[in-house]
């Protein structure tokens, strides 16, 4: 990246190549600047045996590996799989309880980000580390100058940066606070971040999952940029189709193993996703439909906007034994109709009755109480409480109940003996029931709200998008719980805005458009084709997964 | 005299900028400490620990900037002490607050007692003196309101200045406002989010005993019990009210401190009809009303009391 416009540009570039410590002012140990074309053997990564737990729970079991330069690698595995923890040793967040990293052939001290940094790791993590407040420019020149400069130098850094943008197609203004920025933009930042400090191997940690398609094909057009021009690159992914887009190797990890290693030329879809679940990925089996009772009735039902569209005059019959899946671009009343059965909305004209039986006073202990089990639409901020204990979120729900609690004193024992149950019943990976819950990888987290929400055997489930940002494995797993609840008899409501599981899971489609109802169609009854159209000729969200 | 000729008098703007000082100081502390992530309630503490420390370092014989740099080291201490519980340790930052205020003043009335254990009238020291700027002290109202005051007071107005440089156009700076908004971004790139917080609430601090000692060496000429009275916590909304941002932080403080002025003159004026205590509440009343007006849209430092524990998830 030896890249300059004139002399001033010349100059940082001579001054970056010398990292210094941001403490002392001082630069720090030298580093030979190394020439793209290096002929030494060294590989730019070299990871040995690297083990790490928490608690009892192993996050990575001596993993080793080495990156090549200039080489795509995709880390492949499911939530949970081992994969953010390796990365984040690999950069100095964590330490490994055993093992060593060595970059370019130096060992690389553990523990040490700057260190990480020094030896040209930039990283750009899953959840963003940038500060909303600052500009574009701030956050990147955050430390790479040392703290005790009287004066930031913004003309150059802001030269700098519109180079790198250039270079590489990762369009940002760099006066722009960040706060302002999308989520493609932002992570746009993120790699100008690492290579604003000359960054030699990046690892990007599941960069595909916020973006929209558009923005997940500029980002794969910059990876290619970024290898021409001799860069190694870590690509961390649960998404199958991306990994064979991008990548010129493939590792699988599985429960914090290295369970595979494949060049992407000579694999397929079909045996990574085997290898990264451990099993071949078979779809749900459905069974035929063996209607009952209906359960749920939604009368000529309006509601005020909420997340989008309100919902105007509907009428919905929730049946025993059958799956209603909801297609809709979002937006459409989704969010309303969810909240509104959930209990957290009331309808302003129509009823809502449960078995034949109107309910006047609709509320969310009025929902539970007659057996409407919740899957939430974002289990981070509805679905879970994330620094209460799994045992707490897992009664929740149903704390009051006398299995849980006794003249108004909680009975914990049946409380974690509830949630021991739940987490060896759903196969839930957790160091223990009295973990913080948002330590849980998204699937496992998952898991638990459906373990939560079925294990009471509901009459009417309902089920808001119950398998976003899953991997294969879990979603598998989440549809044929779904369809096992539907064959013990309940109703179930299904809203998701990937119609290949609604089509998959669904006995009854019904597209929702600007608050109404279309005409239900039965299974296999409307093509994807024309379900798109209905769905007022947006297309449907593409599905992420590939099994 | 009217109420309102009281607002075009030299003396009244005199006296504003006087009972601003104190404040404008300790506010450029608690804004640092803010900005880093990190509430410190221990100001009401640090100040009166200040304004002993720096009085009793000119009684002891001492030059008055040195009491000003004795003043500054005892609230760097405090200010370590709150640091490490909040910082590394991640205590609760309100209770570390609170307990560093109860134990910087209950110190500093005993040290005060042992020091001093025959006096029963507060003794005087030579305090600092008008140093009018030549030429621009003046021009009138204005030149003698801002620049016929005490060296002291200038400082408060630089210490602005450079609070609002060090913030925005150094690189520790960028540091010190991403501690406080997103600390894994500091860790990141490789700096210690420790080490900034710890040292934004040590200089925050020693700002704030600064604040402290002026009551004692340039505003007054002795110390005495209660002297803060409050003063820090209304620093705290003065934080609040600038929305975090040294310029807005500094108008808020010189409001305050021309509403307090006013009331004193509205006492003398009102002929005794109306309670003096009302008086004594408008400045307060009129900060609430401020805030309301003028904070409800602030954006604070996301990472505000939040402890930082490298490698959390």
């Amino acid at each position: 990246m030896g890249k300059v416009v004139g002399s001033a540009g010349r100059r940082i570039a001579l001054r970056l190549q010398r990292p210094f410590s941001p403490w002392t002012g001082k630069e720090a140990s030298p580093v030979t600047p190394l020439p793209v074309t290096d002929v030494s053997s060294n590989p730019a990564l070299r990871l040995s045996r690297i083990s790490k737990r928490f608690g009892p729970l192993r996050a990575n079991d001596a993993i080793s590996f080495d990156l090549k330069r200039g080489e795509v690698v995709a880390l492949l595995g499911e939530n949970g799989a081992g994969k953010t923890t390796l990365m984040n040793i690999l950069f100095g967040h964590y330490v490994a309880d055993e093992g060593t990293v060595e970059a370019f052939g130096k060992p690389l001290p553990p523990g040490d980000p700057r260190a990480a940094l020094d030896a040209g790791i930039g990283m750009v993590h899953q959840h963003f580390t940038l500060a909303d407040n600052m500009t574009v420019q701030e956050n990147i020149a955050l430390g790479t100058q040392s703290l005790w400069r009287m004066r930031l130098d913004r003309a150059a850094a802001r030269r700098r940066i519109e180079q790198l943008s250039a270079d590489f197609g990762l369009a940002v203004d760099p006066a722009a606070t960040v706060s302002t920025l999308s989520v493609g933009e932002r992570q746009r930042v993120e790699i100008l971040k690492a290579l604003y400090r000359e960054a030699r191997i990046l690892i990007l940690d599941e960069p595909t999952a916020v973006l929209t398609p558009a923005e997940t094909d500029a980002l794969f057009r910059t990876l290619k940029l970024l290898v021409a021009k001799g860069l190694s690159i870590i690509f961390i992914s649960h998404k199958l189709h991306e990994v064979m887009a991008v990548s010129d190797r493939v590792l699988v990890l599985r429960s914090g193993q290295l369970v595979g290693e494949r060049e992407t030329g000579s694999t397929d879809r079909k045996e990574l996703a085997a290898l990264m679940v451990g099993q071949e990925v078979k779809p749900a089996e459905v069974s035929p439909v063996k209607l009952g009772a209906p359960l749920l009735a939604l009368e000529r039902v309006s509601t005020t906007p909420y997340n989008g569209a309100g919902l105007d005059k509907v009428s919905l019959t929730l049946t025993a034994g059958e799956i209603t899946g909801l297609a809709g671009v979002a937006g459409n009343g989704q969010a309303v109709l969810a909240a509104l059965i959930a209990g957290i909305r009331r309808p302003t004209g129509g009823s809502i009755s449960i078995a034949g039986r109107e309910v006047a006073d609709w509320s969310p202990r009025a929902a539970l109480a007659h057996g409407v089990a919740r899957i939430p639409e974002d289990r981070h901020a509805i679905g879970s409480i994330g620094d209460m204990s799994v045992t707490e979120n897992v009664i929740a729900e149903r704390y009051r109940s006398p299995r849980f609690s006794r003249m108004g004193f909680l009975n914990w024992k049946a409380a974690g003996r509830f949630a021991e149950k739940l987490i060896a019943d759903y196969d839930v990976k957790c160091p223990s029931p009295e973990a913080r819950i948002r330590l849980l990888s998204g699937g496992n987290m998952q898991k638990l709200i459906l373990g939560r929400a079925l294990d009471p055997d509901p009459a009417v489930i309902l089920a808001s998008q119950p398998t976003r940002g899953l991997d294969v494995g879990a979603v598998a797993y989440v549809h044929r719980m779904l369809l096992e609840a539907r064959d013990r008899g309940a109703a179930i409501l299904l809203i998701s805005e990937d119609l290949e599981e609604v089509l998959a899971l669904s006995d009854r489609i019904i597209v929702m458009s600007k608050g109404r109802f279309s005409t239900p169609s039965s299974r296999g009854e409307r093509s994807i084709r024309e379900l798109g159209e209905l769905m007022a000729g947006h297309s449907a969200e593409r599905s992420d997964h590939a099994a | 005299m009217d109420a309102l000729d009281i607002l075009f008098t030299a003396s009244f703007w005199v006296a504003a900028i006087r009972i601003a000082s104190p404040l404008i100081f300790a506010t450029m502390g608690e804004l640092i400490c803010e900005r880093a992530g990190v509430l410190n309630l221990g100001i009401e503490g640090i100040m009166t620990a200040g304004a002993f420390a720096g009085w009793f370092t000119v009684y002891s014989g001492g030059d008055l900037w040195a009491g000003v740099l004795v003043a500054a080291l005892v609230g760097a201490m405090f200010g370590l002490l709150h640091a490490t519980l909040t910082v590394p340790l991640g205590l609760s930052q309100h209770v570390v607050g609170i307990g560093v205020t109860l134990l910087a003043t209950s110190l500093t009335y005993f040290t005060y007692r042992l020091a001093l254990p025959e006096v029963t009238s507060p003794p005087k020291i030579e305090p600092f003196q008008p140093l009018p700027i030549p030429g621009l002290s003046s021009i009138p109202v204005v030149g003698e309101a801002l620049f016929t005051q005490t060296p002291l007071t200038y400082l408060a107005f630089v210490s602005v200045a450079a609070v609002a440089w060090i913030l925005y156009r150094t690189p520790v700076g960028l540091a010190v406002r991403a501690a406080g908004e997103n600390p894994s971004a500091v860790e990141a790139q490789g700096i210690s989010v420790t080490g900034i917080r710890m040292g934004a609430v040590a200089v925050g601090s020693a700002l704030m005993a600064v604040g402290g000692a002026f009551l004692t060496i340039s505003a007054f000429n002795s110390f005495f019990f209660q002297m803060i009275n409050g003063r820090g916590w209304i620093c705290i909304a003065l934080v609040v009210f600038g929305s975090w941002r040294p310029g807005k932080a500094l108008i808020g403080a010189i409001l305050f401190a021309a509403f307090d002025a006013y009331q004193v003159r509205l006492q003398q004026i009102s002929g005794g009809i109306v309670p003096y205590q009302v008086f004594l509440m408008m400045p307060y009343a009129l900060s609430i009303l401020a805030l309301i007006l003028v904070a409800r849209r602030a954006t604070y430092p996301k990472a505000l009391m939040i402890p930082y524990q490298k490698g959390e998830r």
